[in-house]
């Protein structure tokens, strides 16, 4: 077989034609200031630092979580020992859909996919030990975000932390739920008013905290090409921004906290122009739609995580090498924090093992590999410049067609951005089919006899555990007062009352997470999606 | 012969359907009827839409690991229903300790991350009950 046939097209992952050379005219149209900027000015394209990463490394935030809260708390504090520099929450099914481990659909998924949180108990026993008030957390938790944030906020509270300075994140962002990942609860207007309720609710009492981490993570890996990706989650940010500017609120209060997740897939140069292109949208789109003045609204700030969907599970060391790669762009392309998958995810959730070669892998980028030195070192290039217009370009036509459609919560009633995404993950599908597209180890250089890994199993005993202690709860708290709280936040949802200190209230009195969520649900339904393929 | 008739489901809590949904569109694509239940059915609104729809195949989508609680409850509600010519097959993430427990519960279609749909095809279509009729052989079900 010849290396490369002579009729193979040349594309990129997500099927984007890409020319032989590029040189001094395909930037012909490109003006320094107004569309690159130094590091650190408007319109960020190269970077929101002037010195990158020479003030501040990236944050190497590893996801994790599994079991109960005291298998994911000793997985924390090895991470932490192992110099990972922020902690990242994983949390399991049926905290991510707000059911108790008691309830029927929890059966068998209790601790299996992330760490079960059920309440206020569990969340002091997953950070003991663990000083919030010095630490930066990340919390991948959506439709029962404010839940779980109240929690957090309680338990930093009871560690003598104060909420003016802490700092981490809540992803909060349910748009991409109901685009790609689909762990939604409530219809999309009631759950946009929970998040412009925590917008709201920090801007006042934890005014470091970024309320939202606006995913265009999820969207990816669902199948969605690079520009669908940075056009569906720039979209997704400004509906947050309008909806937020519709409750009352100034942009430049709550602008600056709202922060960006993307996915570094495995197309190099495809993946840094994307980076870059999302700041200069978003600092434009700040200044020009919204007419924010504060330049920290018009910064996008951004976490990145190499590509899940590009794992393996044959041959999975060779996952290793592609992290790597992803990993390496999301750098290049300016991520402020990271995670890097480990080689044995297409296959479980990683052990303790991979899960450190997956932070050697940022450690040796950082420390050996020369990249930090220089900010944006692809400036300049005609081709990283040029891909960085044209995914511009294309973002800004489907900006244009969403609009058009009234924005995004009426586009995802629509069903036009899970369409979008079905269809690329189909034709990508197909390209592997045919062979037009290779992935190693699994359509060529196949391997007849592999030698299997040592996988993480996660069995039924971290469910049988947190169904003890939730009995255990149950009968040692004070019910009335727990019913009280609960009938408050009934009735604050149904009025227009901010759900966050109703929900304070609640997890103060260890109301569990399915609980919570059941009073919202009393009140606002659950959404329930035409099933479309 | 008439079409084969199949039931992708996703059971459990996870929401992830990029799997379900490529799989659903290569076998409707294959010339079998495809229904696609949508996200967290429970075992016996899988088994039902099955009945309901005279499937020939059900296609559980499991990736969060709880496919030793859904599984052999399927299997189970289709022997308490007579469903016996009911093929199921599963995809996804199903670690390699799993596979023998599921081929004792008379699951053998078991596709892994990175199997061509081809293989797929080709399993469901020599598996699954092959259905003639007389409708069928006089050709007025075109």
């Amino acid at each position: 077989m010849p290396p490369v046939a002579a009729d193979r097209s040349f594309t990129t992952v997500s099927g984007r034609p890409v020319g032989e050379l590029y040189t001094d005219e395909s930037t012909a149209t490109l003006d320094y200031a107004r569309d690159l900027g130094d590091p650190g000015q408007f319109p960020y394209t190269r970077g929101i630092h002037p010195t990158g990463y020479r003030g501040r490394l990236w944050t190497m935030r590893q996801f994790a979580g599994f079991g109960t809260p005291e298998d994911t708390n000793e997985r924390y504090k090895g991470l932490l020992k192992a110099g990972g520099t922020g902690l990242s929450v994983a949390f399991d099914l049926p905290t991510l859909m707000g059911r108790d481990p008691d309830h029927e659909l929890s059966r068998g998924e209790v601790g299996k996919c992330g760490v079960n949180v059920t309440s206020l108990a569990d969340m002091e026993t997953l950070f003991e030990g663990i000083d919030l008030g010095r630490l930066t957390t990340s919390m991948t938790i959506n439709s029962p975000a404010s839940m779980i944030f109240a929690m957090y906020l309680v338990v930093a509270e009871k560690q003598g932390a104060d909420w003016h300075t802490l700092s981490g994140t809540i992803q909060n962002d349910i748009l991409k739920e109901f685009i790609a990942q689909k762990e939604f609860i409530y219809p999309p207007r009631e759950s946009m008013r929970l998040i412009t309720d925590v917008f709201a609710f920090c801007t006042e009492h934890v005014p470091r905290w970024n309320t939202i981490s606006v995913s265009g993570y999820h969207i990816r890996e669902a199948g969605a090409t690079a520009a669908q990706e940075l056009a569906f989650t720039l979209r997704d940010g400004i509906e947050y921004v309008q909806y937020g500017i519709d409750a009352g609120m100034d942009v430049d209060a709550f602008a600056p906290r709202i922060s960006f997740f993307f996915n570094s897939h495995s197309d190099f140069f495809e993946e840094i122009a994307k980076f870059r292109a999302a700041r200069r949208i978003w600092s434009r789109v700040m200044q020009d739609r919204f007419g924010a003045r504060n330049p920290r609204s018009w910064q996008l700030r951004f976490h990145a995580q190499t590509a899940g969907v590009s794992l393996t599970a044959q041959q999975p060391y060779n996952n290793v090498v592609r992290t790597a790669l992803q990993a390496m762009a999301a750098v290049l392309g300016g991520t402020q924090s990271l995670h890097t998958n480990a080689l044995d995810e297409a296959l479980a959730l990683p052990t303790a093992e991979s899960a450190t070669l997956a932070l050697r892998t940022q450690q040796i980028i950082a420390h050996e590999s020369g990249v930090v030195n220089v900010v944006d070192p692809f400036g300049g290039s005609y081709f990283v410049e040029r891909l960085t217009s044209d995914l511009e370009a294309e973002a800004l036509e489907y900006f244009a067609r969403i609009d058009a459609m009234g924005g995004m919560v009426e586009a995802i009633e629509r069903g036009y951005p899970q369409r979008e995404i079905a269809e690329s993950a189909y034709r990508f599908q197909q390209a592997v089919e045919t062979r037009e597209r290779i992935i190693v180890g699994v359509n060529d250089f196949v391997a007849e006899d592999e030698p299997p890994v040592g996988i993480l199993y996660i069995d039924e005993s971290a469910g049988e555990k947190q169904l003890a202690k939730l009995d255990t709860l149950r009968r040692q708290r004070d019910q009335a007062r727990v019913t009280s709280a609960l009938d408050a936040l009934r009735r604050g949802a149904a009025g227009a009352d901010n759900t966050m200190p109703l929900l304070l209230d609640a997890v103060r009195a260890y109301a569990t997470v399915g609980e919570m969520c059941d009073a919202l649900r009393d009140v606002w339904g659950e959404y329930v999606e035409d099933a479309v393929i | 012969m008439a079409a084969v008739r199949v039931v992708i489901a996703k059971p459990g809590l996870d929401g992830h359907d990029r799997g379900a949904k490529v799989i659903a569109r290569a076998l409707r694509d294959a010339g079998m009827e495809v229904i696609y239940t949508g996200l967290r059915q429970t075992p016996e609104q899988i088994v039902s839409a099955a009945l309901q729809e005279d499937a020939d195949v059900i296609g559980l989508s499991i990736l969060s690991g709880a496919h030793m609680h859904i599984c052999p409850r399927i299997v189970e509600l289709l022997r308490e229903r007579r469903m016996h010519d009911v093929l199921v097959v599963v995809g996804g993430i199903i670690p390699d300790v799993d596979i023998p427990k599921l081929n004792a519960l008379g699951i053998t279609g078991i596709f892994l991350p990175g199997t061509p749909m081809q293989t797929i095809v080709e399993f469901i279509t020599g598996h699954a009950r092959a259905r003639t009729s007389l409708t069928d052989s006089t050709g007025a079900n075109q």
